[in-house]
Protein backbone atom coordinates (compact mmCIF):
# COMPACT_ATOMS: atom_id res chain seq x y z
CA UNK A 1 0.00 0.00 0.00
CA UNK A 2 1.15 3.31 -1.05
CA UNK A 3 0.40 4.94 2.11
CA UNK A 4 1.89 8.01 4.01
CA UNK A 5 3.35 7.26 7.34
CA UNK A 6 3.90 9.66 9.88
CA UNK A 7 0.86 11.76 11.19
CA UNK A 8 -1.82 9.94 9.80
CA UNK A 9 -1.03 7.06 12.12
CA UNK A 10 -0.75 9.37 14.71
CA UNK A 11 -3.93 10.14 13.86
CA UNK A 12 -5.27 6.99 14.11
CA UNK A 13 -3.78 5.90 17.00
CA UNK A 14 -5.21 8.76 18.67
CA UNK A 15 -8.56 8.37 17.62
CA UNK A 16 -8.63 4.17 18.49
CA UNK A 17 -7.57 5.48 21.99
CA UNK A 18 -10.09 7.83 22.52
CA UNK A 19 -12.84 5.61 21.80
CA UNK A 20 -11.44 2.96 23.85
CA UNK A 21 -11.66 5.33 27.13
CA UNK A 22 -15.45 6.25 25.76
CA UNK A 23 -15.96 2.55 26.19
CA UNK A 24 -14.04 1.75 29.04
CA UNK A 25 -15.25 4.96 30.84
CA UNK A 26 -18.62 3.96 32.38
CA UNK A 27 -16.80 0.24 33.10
CA UNK A 28 -14.07 2.42 35.44
CA UNK A 29 -16.50 4.47 37.10
CA UNK A 30 -18.11 1.50 37.98
CA UNK A 31 -15.18 -0.17 39.66
CA UNK A 32 -14.04 3.06 41.03
CA UNK A 33 -17.66 3.65 43.07
CA UNK A 34 -17.90 -0.20 43.98
CA UNK A 35 -14.49 0.39 46.17
CA UNK A 36 -16.03 3.99 47.83
CA UNK A 37 -18.21 5.16 50.63
CA UNK A 38 -21.79 4.78 50.11
CA UNK A 39 -22.14 8.36 51.99
CA UNK A 40 -19.22 9.79 49.50
CA UNK A 41 -21.37 8.93 46.68
CA UNK A 42 -24.76 10.03 47.41
CA UNK A 43 -23.36 13.17 48.44
CA UNK A 44 -22.19 13.99 44.54
CA UNK A 45 -18.21 13.93 46.20
CA UNK A 46 -17.52 10.62 44.95
CA UNK A 47 -13.86 10.52 44.04
CA UNK A 48 -12.65 9.29 40.19
CA UNK A 49 -9.57 7.43 42.21
CA UNK A 50 -10.36 4.11 44.03
CA UNK A 51 -11.42 4.09 47.53
CA UNK A 52 -10.40 1.26 50.51
CA UNK A 53 -13.49 -0.52 50.41
CA UNK A 54 -13.03 -3.01 47.55
CA UNK A 55 -13.03 -6.35 49.88
CA UNK A 56 -16.33 -5.05 52.58
CA UNK A 57 -18.39 -4.25 49.14
CA UNK A 58 -17.78 -7.21 47.75
CA UNK A 59 -18.37 -9.45 49.94
CA UNK A 60 -21.22 -7.40 51.20
CA UNK A 61 -22.57 -7.51 47.64
CA UNK A 62 -22.34 -11.64 46.92
CA UNK A 63 -22.84 -12.87 50.49
CA UNK A 64 -25.41 -10.47 52.21
CA UNK A 65 -27.20 -8.12 49.49
CA UNK A 66 -28.21 -4.95 50.26
CA UNK A 67 -29.58 -4.17 53.88
CA UNK A 68 -32.19 -1.92 53.27
CA UNK A 69 -34.66 -4.48 52.17
CA UNK A 70 -35.26 -8.29 51.50
CA UNK A 71 -33.07 -8.35 48.51
CA UNK A 72 -31.46 -11.92 47.87
CA UNK A 73 -27.18 -11.69 48.24
CA UNK A 74 -25.58 -11.18 44.88
CA UNK A 75 -24.09 -14.72 44.70
CA UNK A 76 -28.12 -16.36 43.97
CA UNK A 77 -28.37 -14.16 41.30
CA UNK A 78 -25.21 -14.76 39.69
CA UNK A 79 -26.08 -18.74 40.22
CA UNK A 80 -29.39 -18.03 38.64
CA UNK A 81 -27.82 -16.33 35.40
CA UNK A 82 -25.38 -18.72 35.25
CA UNK A 83 -27.97 -21.51 35.03
CA UNK A 84 -30.14 -19.51 32.82
CA UNK A 85 -27.29 -18.88 30.65
CA UNK A 86 -25.97 -22.51 30.89
CA UNK A 87 -29.17 -23.85 29.55
CA UNK A 88 -30.44 -21.71 27.06
CA UNK A 89 -26.82 -21.89 25.03
CA UNK A 90 -26.73 -25.57 25.50
CA UNK A 91 -30.17 -26.26 24.92
CA UNK A 92 -30.46 -24.12 21.82
CA UNK A 93 -27.11 -26.37 20.53
CA UNK A 94 -28.63 -29.65 21.53
CA UNK A 95 -31.97 -29.16 19.88
CA UNK A 96 -31.07 -27.42 16.67
CA UNK A 97 -28.35 -29.47 16.03
CA UNK A 98 -30.74 -32.14 16.14
CA UNK A 99 -33.49 -30.71 13.67
CA UNK A 100 -30.73 -29.59 11.32
CA UNK A 101 -29.52 -33.40 11.25
CA UNK A 102 -33.06 -34.68 10.64
CA UNK A 103 -33.76 -31.78 7.93
CA UNK A 104 -30.51 -32.70 5.69
CA UNK A 105 -29.82 -36.09 6.23
CA UNK A 106 -33.62 -37.94 6.27
CA UNK A 107 -36.40 -37.56 3.43
CA UNK A 108 -39.99 -37.52 4.99
CA UNK A 109 -43.16 -35.46 4.47
CA UNK A 110 -43.18 -32.32 5.33
CA UNK A 111 -39.49 -31.40 5.80
CA UNK A 112 -39.49 -28.22 4.25
CA UNK A 113 -42.79 -27.28 5.73
CA UNK A 114 -41.34 -28.14 9.00
CA UNK A 115 -38.07 -26.39 8.14
CA UNK A 116 -39.93 -22.99 7.33
CA UNK A 117 -42.50 -23.38 10.88
CA UNK A 118 -38.83 -23.13 12.45
CA UNK A 119 -37.42 -20.86 10.20
CA UNK A 120 -40.38 -18.03 10.74
CA UNK A 121 -39.89 -18.13 14.21
CA UNK A 122 -36.99 -15.52 13.58
CA UNK A 123 -39.99 -12.98 13.36
CA UNK A 124 -41.49 -13.59 16.31
CA UNK A 125 -39.15 -12.14 19.45
CA UNK A 126 -40.68 -12.73 22.54
CA UNK A 127 -41.23 -8.58 22.88
CA UNK A 128 -44.22 -8.88 20.64
CA UNK A 129 -45.70 -12.31 21.84
CA UNK A 130 -44.98 -11.44 25.89
CA UNK A 131 -48.75 -11.43 27.50
CA UNK A 132 -49.86 -14.72 25.83
CA UNK A 133 -46.25 -16.50 26.04
CA UNK A 134 -46.94 -15.22 30.04
CA UNK A 135 -50.11 -16.81 30.36
CA UNK A 136 -48.95 -20.11 28.71
CA UNK A 137 -46.14 -20.35 31.16
CA UNK A 138 -48.37 -19.45 34.15
CA UNK A 139 -50.66 -22.77 33.03
CA UNK A 140 -48.23 -24.64 32.60
CA UNK A 141 -47.02 -23.47 36.51
CA UNK A 142 -43.47 -22.83 35.18
CA UNK A 143 -43.50 -19.23 37.03
CA UNK A 144 -40.53 -19.21 38.98
CA UNK A 145 -38.62 -21.84 37.89
CA UNK A 146 -35.59 -22.75 35.97
CA UNK A 147 -37.29 -24.70 33.29
CA UNK A 148 -39.59 -21.22 32.91
CA UNK A 149 -36.86 -18.75 32.34
CA UNK A 150 -35.23 -21.37 29.85
CA UNK A 151 -37.73 -23.45 27.98
CA UNK A 152 -39.63 -20.56 26.20
CA UNK A 153 -36.26 -19.08 25.16
CA UNK A 154 -34.80 -22.45 23.65
CA UNK A 155 -36.04 -22.46 20.11
CA UNK A 156 -33.59 -21.15 17.73
CA UNK A 157 -33.95 -20.77 14.10
CA UNK A 158 -30.37 -19.19 13.41
CA UNK A 159 -28.91 -22.08 15.14
CA UNK A 160 -30.80 -24.77 12.71
CA UNK A 161 -29.58 -23.03 10.11
CA UNK A 162 -26.21 -22.53 10.87
CA UNK A 163 -25.81 -26.45 11.26
CA UNK A 164 -28.45 -26.69 8.34
CA UNK A 165 -25.41 -25.10 6.08
CA UNK A 166 -22.75 -26.61 8.03
CA UNK A 167 -23.88 -29.53 7.31
CA UNK A 168 -24.66 -29.32 3.90
CA UNK A 169 -20.57 -28.00 3.24
CA UNK A 170 -19.72 -31.96 4.80
CA UNK A 171 -19.35 -33.79 1.51
CA UNK A 172 -21.55 -37.28 0.93
CA UNK A 173 -18.32 -39.51 0.89
CA UNK A 174 -17.44 -39.37 4.13
CA UNK A 175 -21.46 -40.92 4.76
CA UNK A 176 -20.68 -43.41 2.47
CA UNK A 177 -17.91 -44.57 4.35
CA UNK A 178 -19.40 -44.96 7.07
CA UNK A 179 -22.42 -46.57 5.52
CA UNK A 180 -19.69 -49.18 4.62
CA UNK A 181 -18.38 -49.63 7.39
CA UNK A 182 -21.94 -50.63 9.29
CA UNK A 183 -22.96 -47.51 10.43
CA UNK A 184 -27.03 -46.24 11.38
CA UNK A 185 -27.81 -42.62 11.87
CA UNK A 186 -26.58 -42.62 15.51
CA UNK A 187 -22.77 -44.22 14.89
CA UNK A 188 -22.79 -41.59 12.19
CA UNK A 189 -24.15 -38.55 14.40
CA UNK A 190 -22.05 -39.38 17.06
CA UNK A 191 -18.76 -40.56 15.68
CA UNK A 192 -18.63 -38.27 12.10
CA UNK A 193 -21.19 -35.18 12.38
CA UNK A 194 -20.65 -34.09 16.03
CA UNK A 195 -16.70 -34.32 16.09
CA UNK A 196 -16.97 -32.11 12.56
CA UNK A 197 -19.22 -29.46 14.38
CA UNK A 198 -17.27 -29.20 17.18
CA UNK A 199 -16.03 -25.46 16.73
CA UNK A 200 -19.42 -24.37 15.00
CA UNK A 201 -20.73 -25.54 18.39
CA UNK A 202 -18.04 -23.90 20.30
CA UNK A 203 -18.72 -20.56 18.46
CA UNK A 204 -22.36 -20.57 18.92
CA UNK A 205 -21.88 -21.00 22.50
CA UNK A 206 -20.52 -18.14 23.34
CA UNK A 207 -23.17 -16.25 21.63
CA UNK A 208 -25.48 -17.91 22.75
CA UNK A 209 -24.18 -18.07 26.72
CA UNK A 210 -24.22 -14.04 26.57
CA UNK A 211 -27.61 -14.41 24.43
CA UNK A 212 -29.15 -16.12 27.82
CA UNK A 213 -26.73 -14.36 30.43
CA UNK A 214 -28.34 -10.76 29.57
CA UNK A 215 -31.91 -11.58 28.78
CA UNK A 216 -34.12 -9.07 30.63
CA UNK A 217 -37.87 -8.77 29.60
CA UNK A 218 -38.39 -12.61 29.76
CA UNK A 219 -37.11 -13.07 33.35
CA UNK A 220 -38.65 -9.68 34.38
CA UNK A 221 -41.96 -11.22 33.66
CA UNK A 222 -41.55 -14.66 34.93
CA UNK A 223 -39.97 -14.32 38.67
CA UNK A 224 -41.66 -12.75 41.29
CA UNK A 225 -39.82 -14.41 43.93
CA UNK A 226 -36.13 -12.35 44.91
CA UNK A 227 -34.60 -16.34 44.95
CA UNK A 228 -35.09 -16.52 41.43
CA UNK A 229 -33.93 -13.69 40.22
CA UNK A 230 -31.07 -13.05 37.72
CA UNK A 231 -28.27 -10.29 38.27
CA UNK A 232 -29.37 -8.53 35.21
CA UNK A 233 -33.17 -7.71 36.73
CA UNK A 234 -31.59 -7.92 40.29
CA UNK A 235 -29.34 -4.29 39.55
CA UNK A 236 -32.63 -2.66 38.34
CA UNK A 237 -34.76 -3.58 41.33
CA UNK A 238 -32.22 -2.23 43.83
CA UNK A 239 -31.70 1.03 41.88
CA UNK A 240 -36.14 1.42 41.81
CA UNK A 241 -35.57 2.61 45.77
CA UNK A 242 -35.57 6.39 46.32
CA UNK A 243 -32.25 7.93 45.82
CA UNK A 244 -31.33 8.11 48.99
CA UNK A 245 -31.56 4.34 50.18
CA UNK A 246 -29.70 3.05 47.26
CA UNK A 247 -26.38 1.92 48.18
CA UNK A 248 -24.55 3.13 45.18
CA UNK A 249 -21.11 0.82 45.89
CA UNK A 250 -23.50 -2.33 45.87
CA UNK A 251 -25.03 -1.31 42.90
CA UNK A 252 -21.66 -0.74 40.69
CA UNK A 253 -20.13 -4.01 42.52
CA UNK A 254 -23.34 -5.86 41.31
CA UNK A 255 -23.08 -4.11 37.81
CA UNK A 256 -19.50 -5.41 37.55
CA UNK A 257 -20.30 -9.00 38.56
CA UNK A 258 -23.28 -8.74 36.18
CA UNK A 259 -21.20 -7.86 33.30
CA UNK A 260 -17.57 -10.03 34.52
CA UNK A 261 -19.14 -13.50 32.98
CA UNK A 262 -19.68 -12.62 29.38
CA UNK A 263 -17.73 -9.79 28.67
CA UNK A 264 -14.70 -12.75 30.21
CA UNK A 265 -16.28 -14.62 28.07
CA UNK A 266 -15.82 -12.73 24.75
CA UNK A 267 -12.31 -11.71 25.56
CA UNK A 268 -10.79 -15.40 26.18
CA UNK A 269 -12.63 -16.58 23.22
CA UNK A 270 -12.47 -13.52 20.78
CA UNK A 271 -11.86 -15.61 17.11
CA UNK A 272 -14.42 -18.31 17.79
CA UNK A 273 -17.20 -15.26 19.12
CA UNK A 274 -15.81 -13.38 16.01
CA UNK A 275 -16.48 -16.09 13.78
CA UNK A 276 -19.73 -16.93 15.40
CA UNK A 277 -21.02 -14.06 15.27
CA UNK A 278 -20.38 -13.42 11.49
CA UNK A 279 -21.74 -16.74 10.49
CA UNK A 280 -25.03 -16.50 12.40
CA UNK A 281 -25.83 -12.72 11.22
CA UNK A 282 -25.07 -13.23 7.77
CA UNK B 1 -29.67 -28.08 -2.98
CA UNK B 2 -29.84 -31.70 -1.23
CA UNK B 3 -27.85 -34.23 -0.09
CA UNK B 4 -27.51 -37.05 -2.98
CA UNK B 5 -26.94 -39.88 0.13
CA UNK B 6 -29.70 -39.87 3.04
CA UNK B 7 -30.82 -42.29 5.64
CA UNK B 8 -34.11 -44.01 5.40
CA UNK B 9 -36.00 -44.11 8.34
CA UNK B 10 -40.14 -42.71 8.41
CA UNK B 11 -39.42 -42.64 12.55
CA UNK B 12 -36.38 -41.13 13.89
CA UNK B 13 -36.57 -37.70 12.19
CA UNK B 14 -39.88 -36.67 13.82
CA UNK B 15 -38.73 -38.16 16.76
CA UNK B 16 -35.19 -35.67 16.31
CA UNK B 17 -37.17 -33.02 15.43
CA UNK B 18 -39.54 -32.86 18.60
CA UNK B 19 -38.32 -30.77 21.02
CA UNK B 20 -37.97 -28.15 18.34
CA UNK B 21 -41.21 -28.31 16.97
CA UNK B 22 -43.06 -28.85 20.21
CA UNK B 23 -41.48 -25.56 21.91
CA UNK B 24 -42.14 -23.48 18.70
CA UNK B 25 -45.39 -24.52 18.99
CA UNK B 26 -46.42 -24.04 22.36
CA UNK B 27 -44.16 -20.78 23.14
CA UNK B 28 -44.23 -19.21 19.81
CA UNK B 29 -47.04 -19.86 17.27
CA UNK B 30 -49.80 -20.53 20.02
CA UNK B 31 -49.11 -16.84 21.81
CA UNK B 32 -48.32 -15.44 18.26
CA UNK B 33 -51.36 -16.65 17.81
CA UNK B 34 -53.71 -15.72 20.93
CA UNK B 35 -51.91 -12.45 20.53
CA UNK B 36 -53.75 -11.86 17.29
CA UNK B 37 -56.87 -12.92 18.43
CA UNK B 38 -56.85 -11.42 21.76
CA UNK B 39 -56.38 -7.91 19.53
CA UNK B 40 -59.93 -8.62 18.15
CA UNK B 41 -61.37 -8.53 21.55
CA UNK B 42 -62.32 -6.15 23.96
CA UNK B 43 -62.15 -6.70 27.72
CA UNK B 44 -64.36 -4.99 30.77
CA UNK B 45 -62.60 -2.93 33.14
CA UNK B 46 -63.05 -6.46 35.10
CA UNK B 47 -61.85 -8.63 33.04
CA UNK B 48 -65.15 -10.15 33.96
CA UNK B 49 -66.12 -10.63 29.99
CA UNK B 50 -64.88 -9.73 26.28
CA UNK B 51 -66.66 -9.18 23.10
CA UNK B 52 -65.69 -9.37 19.75
CA UNK B 53 -64.73 -6.24 18.14
CA UNK B 54 -62.81 -6.90 15.12
CA UNK B 55 -60.90 -3.96 13.93
CA UNK B 56 -61.77 -1.44 16.78
CA UNK B 57 -58.58 -1.64 18.87
CA UNK B 58 -56.77 -1.08 15.66
CA UNK B 59 -58.76 2.06 14.88
CA UNK B 60 -58.75 2.88 18.26
CA UNK B 61 -55.03 2.76 18.21
CA UNK B 62 -54.55 4.85 15.39
CA UNK B 63 -56.35 7.52 16.21
CA UNK B 64 -54.36 7.80 19.62
CA UNK B 65 -52.21 10.88 19.47
CA UNK B 66 -50.31 9.07 22.78
CA UNK B 67 -49.57 5.67 20.33
CA UNK B 68 -48.74 7.70 17.43
CA UNK B 69 -46.03 9.74 19.26
CA UNK B 70 -44.77 6.75 20.47
CA UNK B 71 -44.09 5.45 17.09
CA UNK B 72 -42.77 8.41 16.22
CA UNK B 73 -40.28 8.69 19.08
CA UNK B 74 -39.52 4.81 17.86
CA UNK B 75 -38.11 5.99 14.47
CA UNK B 76 -36.39 8.82 16.27
CA UNK B 77 -34.44 6.70 18.84
CA UNK B 78 -33.58 4.27 15.96
CA UNK B 79 -32.46 6.93 13.10
CA UNK B 80 -30.68 8.66 16.34
CA UNK B 81 -28.65 5.23 17.93
CA UNK B 82 -28.37 4.09 14.38
CA UNK B 83 -26.89 6.99 13.19
CA UNK B 84 -24.52 7.73 15.90
CA UNK B 85 -22.85 4.24 16.57
CA UNK B 86 -22.62 3.20 12.72
CA UNK B 87 -20.54 6.61 12.20
CA UNK B 88 -18.45 6.29 14.73
CA UNK B 89 -18.01 2.48 14.41
CA UNK B 90 -17.38 3.38 11.05
CA UNK B 91 -14.38 5.56 11.98
CA UNK B 92 -13.19 3.29 14.36
CA UNK B 93 -12.97 0.70 12.29
CA UNK B 94 -11.26 2.22 9.15
CA UNK B 95 -8.56 3.50 12.18
CA UNK B 96 -8.36 0.03 12.94
CA UNK B 97 -8.32 -1.58 9.11
CA UNK B 98 -4.36 0.36 8.80
CA UNK B 99 -1.63 -1.74 9.64
CA UNK B 100 -0.72 -0.14 12.82
CA UNK B 101 1.48 -1.38 15.69
CA UNK B 102 -0.94 -3.24 18.54
CA UNK B 103 -4.08 -3.22 16.01
CA UNK B 104 -5.08 -6.53 17.87
CA UNK B 105 -5.07 -5.29 21.26
CA UNK B 106 -7.24 -1.81 19.73
CA UNK B 107 -9.69 -4.62 18.56
CA UNK B 108 -10.18 -5.65 21.31
CA UNK B 109 -10.42 -3.62 23.76
CA UNK B 110 -13.22 -2.08 21.31
CA UNK B 111 -15.14 -5.33 20.96
CA UNK B 112 -16.21 -6.27 24.30
CA UNK B 113 -19.22 -3.82 25.55
CA UNK B 114 -20.80 -6.39 23.26
CA UNK B 115 -21.52 -8.57 26.26
CA UNK B 116 -22.74 -6.09 28.51
CA UNK B 117 -26.39 -6.25 29.06
CA UNK B 118 -28.21 -3.42 27.80
CA UNK B 119 -29.93 -3.10 31.13
CA UNK B 120 -26.47 -3.05 32.45
CA UNK B 121 -25.25 -0.59 29.99
CA UNK B 122 -28.43 1.58 31.11
CA UNK B 123 -27.29 1.65 35.06
CA UNK B 124 -23.91 2.27 34.32
CA UNK B 125 -24.97 5.86 31.94
CA UNK B 126 -27.31 6.05 34.65
CA UNK B 127 -24.86 6.66 37.01
CA UNK B 128 -22.67 8.81 35.31
CA UNK B 129 -25.57 11.12 34.44
CA UNK B 130 -27.16 11.19 37.49
CA UNK B 131 -28.55 14.48 38.34
CA UNK B 132 -27.57 14.73 41.81
CA UNK B 133 -24.33 11.83 42.11
CA UNK B 134 -23.33 11.52 38.35
CA UNK B 135 -19.61 12.29 37.97
CA UNK B 136 -20.49 13.75 34.69
CA UNK B 137 -23.81 16.13 35.64
CA UNK B 138 -21.25 17.77 38.04
CA UNK B 139 -19.06 18.62 34.86
CA UNK B 140 -22.44 19.32 32.78
CA UNK B 141 -23.05 22.06 35.98
CA UNK B 142 -20.15 23.21 35.86
CA UNK B 143 -20.64 24.65 32.51
CA UNK B 144 -23.73 25.86 33.52
CA UNK B 145 -26.17 23.19 31.97
CA UNK B 146 -29.19 22.72 33.91
CA UNK B 147 -28.60 18.83 33.35
CA UNK B 148 -31.92 16.33 34.56
CA UNK B 149 -32.79 13.66 32.96
CA UNK B 150 -35.17 12.26 35.38
CA UNK B 151 -37.20 15.29 35.08
CA UNK B 152 -36.60 17.00 31.89
CA UNK B 153 -37.56 14.59 28.57
CA UNK B 154 -34.78 15.56 26.41
CA UNK B 155 -32.59 14.71 28.68
CA UNK B 156 -33.92 11.64 29.34
CA UNK B 157 -34.19 10.82 25.34
CA UNK B 158 -30.30 11.66 25.13
CA UNK B 159 -29.41 9.58 27.71
CA UNK B 160 -31.24 6.16 26.41
CA UNK B 161 -29.49 7.15 22.93
CA UNK B 162 -26.11 7.52 24.79
CA UNK B 163 -26.10 4.27 26.52
CA UNK B 164 -27.84 2.33 23.82
CA UNK B 165 -25.11 3.59 21.49
CA UNK B 166 -22.63 3.16 23.69
CA UNK B 167 -23.85 -0.92 23.80
CA UNK B 168 -24.05 -1.17 19.87
CA UNK B 169 -20.69 0.43 18.40
CA UNK B 170 -18.78 -2.90 19.08
CA UNK B 171 -21.04 -4.60 17.15
CA UNK B 172 -21.30 -2.02 14.70
CA UNK B 173 -17.22 -2.11 14.79
CA UNK B 174 -17.11 -6.13 14.31
CA UNK B 175 -19.12 -6.21 11.15
CA UNK B 176 -17.55 -3.02 9.65
CA UNK B 177 -13.79 -4.45 10.42
CA UNK B 178 -14.93 -7.77 8.65
CA UNK B 179 -16.05 -5.72 5.60
CA UNK B 180 -13.39 -4.05 5.06
CA UNK B 181 -11.11 -5.96 5.54
CA UNK B 182 -12.98 -8.08 2.65
CA UNK B 183 -12.28 -5.44 0.24
CA UNK B 184 -9.21 -6.33 -2.18
CA UNK B 185 -5.98 -4.54 -1.31
CA UNK B 186 -5.65 -4.52 -5.61
CA UNK B 187 -8.24 -1.85 -5.72
CA UNK B 188 -7.00 0.41 -3.47
CA UNK B 189 -3.50 0.08 -4.61
CA UNK B 190 -4.94 0.80 -7.96
CA UNK B 191 -7.04 4.11 -6.80
CA UNK B 192 -3.52 5.22 -5.19
CA UNK B 193 -1.56 4.87 -8.30
CA UNK B 194 -4.26 6.93 -9.88
CA UNK B 195 -3.71 9.86 -7.44
CA UNK B 196 -6.20 9.61 -5.41
CA UNK B 197 -5.57 10.87 -1.92
CA UNK B 198 -6.60 8.66 1.84
CA UNK B 199 -9.94 10.57 2.02
CA UNK B 200 -11.05 10.33 -1.71
CA UNK B 201 -10.13 7.12 -1.44
CA UNK B 202 -12.53 6.43 1.07
CA UNK B 203 -15.44 8.00 -0.23
CA UNK B 204 -14.71 6.81 -4.20
CA UNK B 205 -13.65 3.01 -3.09
CA UNK B 206 -14.09 1.65 -0.22
CA UNK B 207 -17.48 3.47 1.32
CA UNK B 208 -18.99 2.02 -2.24
CA UNK B 209 -17.53 -1.25 -1.71
CA UNK B 210 -18.93 -1.35 2.28
CA UNK B 211 -22.61 -0.48 1.16
CA UNK B 212 -23.92 -4.49 1.59
CA UNK B 213 -22.45 -3.95 5.16
CA UNK B 214 -24.13 -0.67 6.08
CA UNK B 215 -27.37 -1.78 4.34
CA UNK B 216 -27.23 -4.59 6.73
CA UNK B 217 -25.95 -2.88 9.72
CA UNK B 218 -28.85 -0.42 9.51
CA UNK B 219 -31.40 -3.56 9.98
CA UNK B 220 -30.06 -4.83 12.60
CA UNK B 221 -29.48 -1.52 14.28
CA UNK B 222 -33.47 -0.54 13.18
CA UNK B 223 -33.97 -4.37 15.01
CA UNK B 224 -31.84 -3.20 17.96
CA UNK B 225 -33.39 -0.17 18.46
CA UNK B 226 -36.81 -1.25 18.62
CA UNK B 227 -36.38 -3.93 20.59
CA UNK B 228 -33.16 -4.51 22.54
CA UNK B 229 -33.37 -0.86 24.17
CA UNK B 230 -36.30 -2.31 26.39
CA UNK B 231 -33.62 -3.35 29.02
CA UNK B 232 -32.21 0.11 28.80
CA UNK B 233 -35.54 2.02 29.26
CA UNK B 234 -36.51 0.35 32.15
CA UNK B 235 -33.81 0.59 34.16
CA UNK B 236 -32.86 3.77 33.15
CA UNK B 237 -36.43 6.13 32.93
CA UNK B 238 -39.10 3.63 32.76
CA UNK B 239 -40.42 5.15 29.31
CA UNK B 240 -40.76 8.67 31.60
CA UNK B 241 -40.52 11.50 32.50
CA UNK B 242 -43.91 12.25 30.95
CA UNK B 243 -43.87 9.16 28.78
CA UNK B 244 -40.82 11.00 26.63
CA UNK B 245 -38.79 7.95 26.31
CA UNK B 246 -41.76 5.43 26.09
CA UNK B 247 -41.32 3.51 23.13
CA UNK B 248 -43.37 1.02 20.88
CA UNK B 249 -42.45 -2.03 22.68
CA UNK B 250 -42.48 -0.25 25.76
CA UNK B 251 -45.82 0.34 25.83
CA UNK B 252 -47.02 -2.80 24.46
CA UNK B 253 -45.34 -3.88 28.23
CA UNK B 254 -47.12 -0.45 30.12
CA UNK B 255 -50.42 -1.07 28.86
CA UNK B 256 -50.75 -4.85 29.10
CA UNK B 257 -48.84 -5.06 32.57
CA UNK B 258 -50.32 -1.71 34.31
CA UNK B 259 -52.99 -0.89 31.91
CA UNK B 260 -54.72 -4.38 31.60
CA UNK B 261 -55.91 -3.36 28.56
CA UNK B 262 -55.14 -6.42 26.97
CA UNK B 263 -57.08 -5.75 23.63
CA UNK B 264 -54.76 -2.88 22.71
CA UNK B 265 -52.00 -4.03 23.98
CA UNK B 266 -52.24 -7.07 21.77
CA UNK B 267 -53.13 -5.09 18.92
CA UNK B 268 -49.47 -3.30 19.41
CA UNK B 269 -47.64 -6.28 19.36
CA UNK B 270 -49.87 -7.43 16.50
CA UNK B 271 -48.22 -3.94 14.63
CA UNK B 272 -44.85 -4.49 15.89
CA UNK B 273 -44.75 -8.17 14.32
CA UNK B 274 -45.67 -6.93 11.13
CA UNK B 275 -42.80 -4.47 11.52
CA UNK B 276 -40.29 -7.26 12.23
CA UNK B 277 -41.50 -9.22 9.46
CA UNK B 278 -40.98 -6.48 7.19
CA UNK B 279 -37.09 -5.89 8.16
CA UNK B 280 -36.29 -9.64 8.65
CA UNK B 281 -37.93 -10.08 4.99
CA UNK B 282 -35.52 -6.90 3.61
CA UNK B 283 -32.23 -8.49 5.74
CA UNK B 284 -32.80 -11.91 3.53
CA UNK B 285 -33.47 -10.35 0.63
CA UNK B 286 -30.08 -8.75 0.77
CA UNK B 287 -28.50 -12.19 1.86
CA UNK B 288 -29.89 -13.99 -1.34
CA UNK B 289 -28.74 -11.00 -3.49
CA UNK B 290 -24.98 -11.52 -1.73
CA UNK B 291 -25.28 -14.87 -2.53
CA UNK B 292 -26.34 -15.18 -5.81
CA UNK B 293 -23.06 -12.38 -7.12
Amino acid sequence: MVERKGIRRYIAHLILWAGIAIVAFPVYLAIVASTQEAAQIANGQMSLLPGGRFLDTYYKTIFIGTSGSTREPVGVMLLNSLVMALSIALGKIAISILSAYAIVYFRFPFRMSIFWLIFITLMLPVEVRIYPTYKIAADLSLLDSYAGLTLPLIASATATLLFRQFFMTVPDELLEASRIDGAGPFRFFKDTLLPLSRTNMAALFVILFIYGWNQYLWPLLITTRDDMQTIVIGIRKMITTSDALTEWPVVMATAVLAMLPPVAVVILMQKLFVRGLVETEK
Amino acid sequence: MQKQTVFHSRLLPFLLLIPQVAIVLVFFYWPAAQAVWQSFLLQDAFGLSTTFVAFENYVELLHQPEYFNAIVRTFAFSAAIGGASLSSALLLAVMADKPLRGVTVYRTLLIWPYAVAPAIAGVLWMFMLHPSLGVLARGLRAMGIDWNPLLNGNHAVILVVLAATWKQISYNFLFFLAGLQAIPKSVLEAAAIDGAKPIRRFWTVTFPLLTPTIFFLIVVNVVYAFFDTFGIIDAMTGGGPAKATETMVYKVYLDGLLGGNLGSSAAQSVILMVIVIALTAIQFRYIERKVTY
